[in-house]
């Protein structure tokens, strides 16, 4: 029954409202018709699995890269054409993995199809600073091959001539993993001059970065390669027109490239078979926080959230019932409370329906021991240090942000000033030029919506204990 | 007259002496919490006069990084070329060696200046031999960051942002690293320590001063992102490829 979730619910509600009192036996039965029809979700089989390699228990390099089926005919792929590829991208329903959810296939089509002279990039954001998320890193450290291969192929379906890495700087394992893999797939013939044997010229080039969470935001990312600061540029022009050196770019999230062959070779119908419409497909999802076996590991699209907690995590601590609350897709998105996470769906329209996101599909755990208002603080914290300072919104809100949750901690506010909290995140949100602002916003605005309660306690027995206002 | 006037200065004087008491709640903007001043400060081993230049092994990864970019487009190895600069300067960038790699890119110093400030990665004033980076970020956070980086403070006896007196070790607090799986964990010059608790954090600690072997990665019998309790996928060995038909 847990595993049927909101559906089934809807379903019953839907049943029970079209049927007068008397019906009891057909109530049932329908009711037993509907949970059949709804198919539960989770319980991937390893079989289905993408990246076979996630833990690193086998060889990282080309040799075993290919023994797991990476760079089986590739050039097969390459050969059926740009349209085909972007056609099958499209049927898989693939929605990108960096946050946004943008479908893959439509944005790789976004590149113009004559480049007039100018080259065309691919850009891969390898720039993983979201608290919570650590899911590309045991693909660049783990499984590099799918990543080069998945260069290769989106480079080639969107026309680019070069892919450049953009990997966090402090990553410098993962970099030179990354590094090695790409000199064994130049030395194989993979990539560089003639990829594969199609003919067709390809380089892939690491670019590691140096410490700004903001060089994850695209344009930034962009600036960054360029050698700039890393301060997001204004859209549009778009950087499918004018991205990096002022040529048509597309940037894109590690786990949405590397899966890309695996697609192509299985067909995009086999992993839109995954999960609900519109949400289709396997995810890596990083549990971290109160839970007894904190882990990544690649789940169905749609898994009940707290399936995936009891059966990869070992449960939160304390039971289920100790939990407090989860932030379900990175820093970024609001926290959801227990009542929420009880039935709610890991996908990026469900967890939407709930004001919250999928985001990285990052699963932080709270129990009951977690200072809620403590935890969201130090987010705040987090967003004041990675501003970059280019809108006054953000530069001088994520500040005022973080003074006054770093002051609800203690209670040292007026009630007032919840309220006044509020505001200020609604006047950051959606008044900057990247959406850093928003991610600034949403934490803070998720602590008042389900946990105003405990921050108005927490004031009112800090006016109490100092038996006076502090103003 | 003259009393009126004594009357009235003794009243200002209250005035003055009543109002220094008010106290003002509200705090300006201009609040100066970043990690590093982002101005230049002239110290004996970093002023315009410290010399630098790149050994001949690095000049050959200059030309190699320089390949890496579009001939036009030479401010792109900016970053990396800062990075290979504050590895061989031992850890810091000093203002001659952005100068360098400014000339290299082509770019006025400025430039160099104004990127190296904005990226964390970059030291501009001189740190120790090792760099201890604990995060304490909320995934980290709330698996006991806290005691680690309390840890840190007592064993190395310094404060975030201090050098110890043999100048072994710099404490920084930073943002996460993203390993939040294995929280808690710190990040020792290029090396991340995973899943640490107080004991295993002096321990590390210790053998790094010594100059000991240490473990990289998770300090338990961990081995990368699987559960402490063991895997509950990929129980079967990967098998070859799956593909379609029509390929």
């Amino acid at each position: 029954m847990m595993n049927l979730g909101n559906r089934v619910k809807s379903a019953v509600k839907l049943v029970s409202t079209g049927l007068n009192k008397n019906s009891q036996p057909t109530f049932s039965t329908q009711v037993q018709q509907a949970q059949e029809n709804v198919r539960s979700y989770g319980g991937l089989k390893d079989k289905d699995r993408i990246f076979t390699n996630l833990y690193g228990e086998h060889d990282v390099f080309l040799k075993g890269a290919m023994a797991r089926g990476d760079w089986y005919k590739t050039k097969n792929i390459i050969d059926k054409g740009k349209d085909w590829i972007l056609k099958e991208m499209m049927a898989s329903g693939l929605r990108g993995r960096g946050g946004a959810g943008f479908p893959s296939g439509l944005k790789w089509s976004f590149m113009p199809k004559s480049s007039k002279g100018r080259p065309q990039y691919l850009v891969i954001n390898a720039d993983e600073g979201e608290p919570g998320t650590c899911k590309d890193r045991e693909i660049m450290r783990h499984d590099p091959h799918k990543l080069i291969e998945g260069c290769l192929i989106a480079g080639f379906a969107m026309r680019a001539c070069a892919a450049y890495i953009y990997i966090r700087g402090e990553f410098h394992y993962e970099a030179k993993v990354l590094e090695q893999a790409i000199d064994e797939a130049y030395k194989a013939g993979l990539i560089g001059e003639n990829a594969c044997g199609t003919g067709y010229k390809f380089d892939v080039y690491v670019h590691r970065g140096a410490g700004a969470y903001i060089c994850g935001e695209e344009t930034a990312l962009i600036e960054s390669i360029e050698g700039k600061q890393g301060k997001p540029r204004l859209k549009p022009p778009f950087p499918a027109m004018a991205g990096l050196y002022g040529c048509p770019t597309t940037v894109t999230n590690v786990e949405t490239v590397a899966v890309a062959p695996t697609i192509l070779r299985r067909g995009g119908a086999w992993f839109a078979g995954f999960g609900r419409p519109k949400n289709s497909g396997t995810k890596l999802y990083c549990i971290s926080g109160h839970v007894n076996n904190p882990c990544t590991v690649e789940e169905e699209m749609s898994i009940p959230l707290r399936e995936l907690i009891d059966k990869h995590c070992g449960g939160v601590i304390g039971g289920w019932d100790n939990l407090k609350g989860i932030i379900p897709g990175g820093s970024s998105v609001p926290v959801l409370p227990k009542e929420i996470c009880d039935d709610v769906l890991m996908d990026f329209d469900d967890l939407r329906r709930h004001r919250s996101g999928l985001g990285t599909a990052a699963v932080i755990v709270m129990n009951k021991e977690t200072d809620m208002i403590a935890a969201i603080a130090r987010l705040s914290k987090f967003y004041k240090h990675e501003s970059c300072g280019q809108c006054t919104p953000c530069r001088e809100g994520t500040g005022w942000l973080w003074d006054i949750t770093e002051r609800l901690v203690t209670g040292d506010a007026k009630l007032d000033e919840i309220d006044m909290l509020e505001e200020i995140s609604r006047q950051i949100e959606g008044h900057t030029i990247c959406a850093l602002g928003d991610a600034a916003a949403w934490p803070v605005q998720g602590l008042i919506r389900h946990f105003r309660p405990e921050v108005e306690d927490r004031i009112k027995q800090f006016q109490l204990n100092k038996k006076q206002s502090p103003f | 007259m003259i009393s009126s006037l004594l009357k009235r200065t003794s009243f200002l004087n209250q005035l003055n002496r009543s109002s220094s008491f008010n106290r003002n709640y509200f705090k300006h903007s201009a609040l100066v919490r970043s990690d590093a001043l982002s101005r230049h400060v002239e110290t004996e081993d970093n002023n315009e006069h410290t010399p630098f230049d790149f050994t001949q092994e690095n000049l050959v990864k200059v030309e190699k990084i320089l390949g890496k970019y579009p001939k036009q487009y030479r401010q792109s190895a900016l970053l990396p070329l800062l990075d290979l600069a504050q590895r061989q300067n031992g850890g810091w960038i000093s203002l001659r060696a952005m100068d360098k790699v400014a000339h290299i890119c082509g770019v006025a110093p400025m430039t160099a200046y104004e990127v190296a400030s904005f990226y964390t990665m970059f030291n501009r004033t001189k740190i120790g031999e090792n760099f201890v980076q604990v995060c304490t970020t909320t995934p980290c956070m709330l698996r006991g960051s806290g005691e680690i980086m309390k840890t840190c403070k007592s064993h190395l006896g310094i404060q975030v942002g201090e050098t110890t007196t043999d100048n072994k070790f710099t404490l920084a607090e930073v943002e996460c690293l993203g390993a939040c799986v294995n929280a808690p964990m710190m990040c020792i010059n290029d090396d991340f320590y995973e899943d640490l608790t107080p004991a295993t954090t002096i321990t590390l600690l210790d053998q790094i001063k010594n100059n000991k072997q240490t473990k990289i990665g998770p300090q338990t019998h961990r081995k990368a992102a699987e559960g402490p309790q063991g895997k509950t996928t990929l129980l079967e060995p990967p098998v070859g490829p799956t593909c379609r038909d029509d390929l």
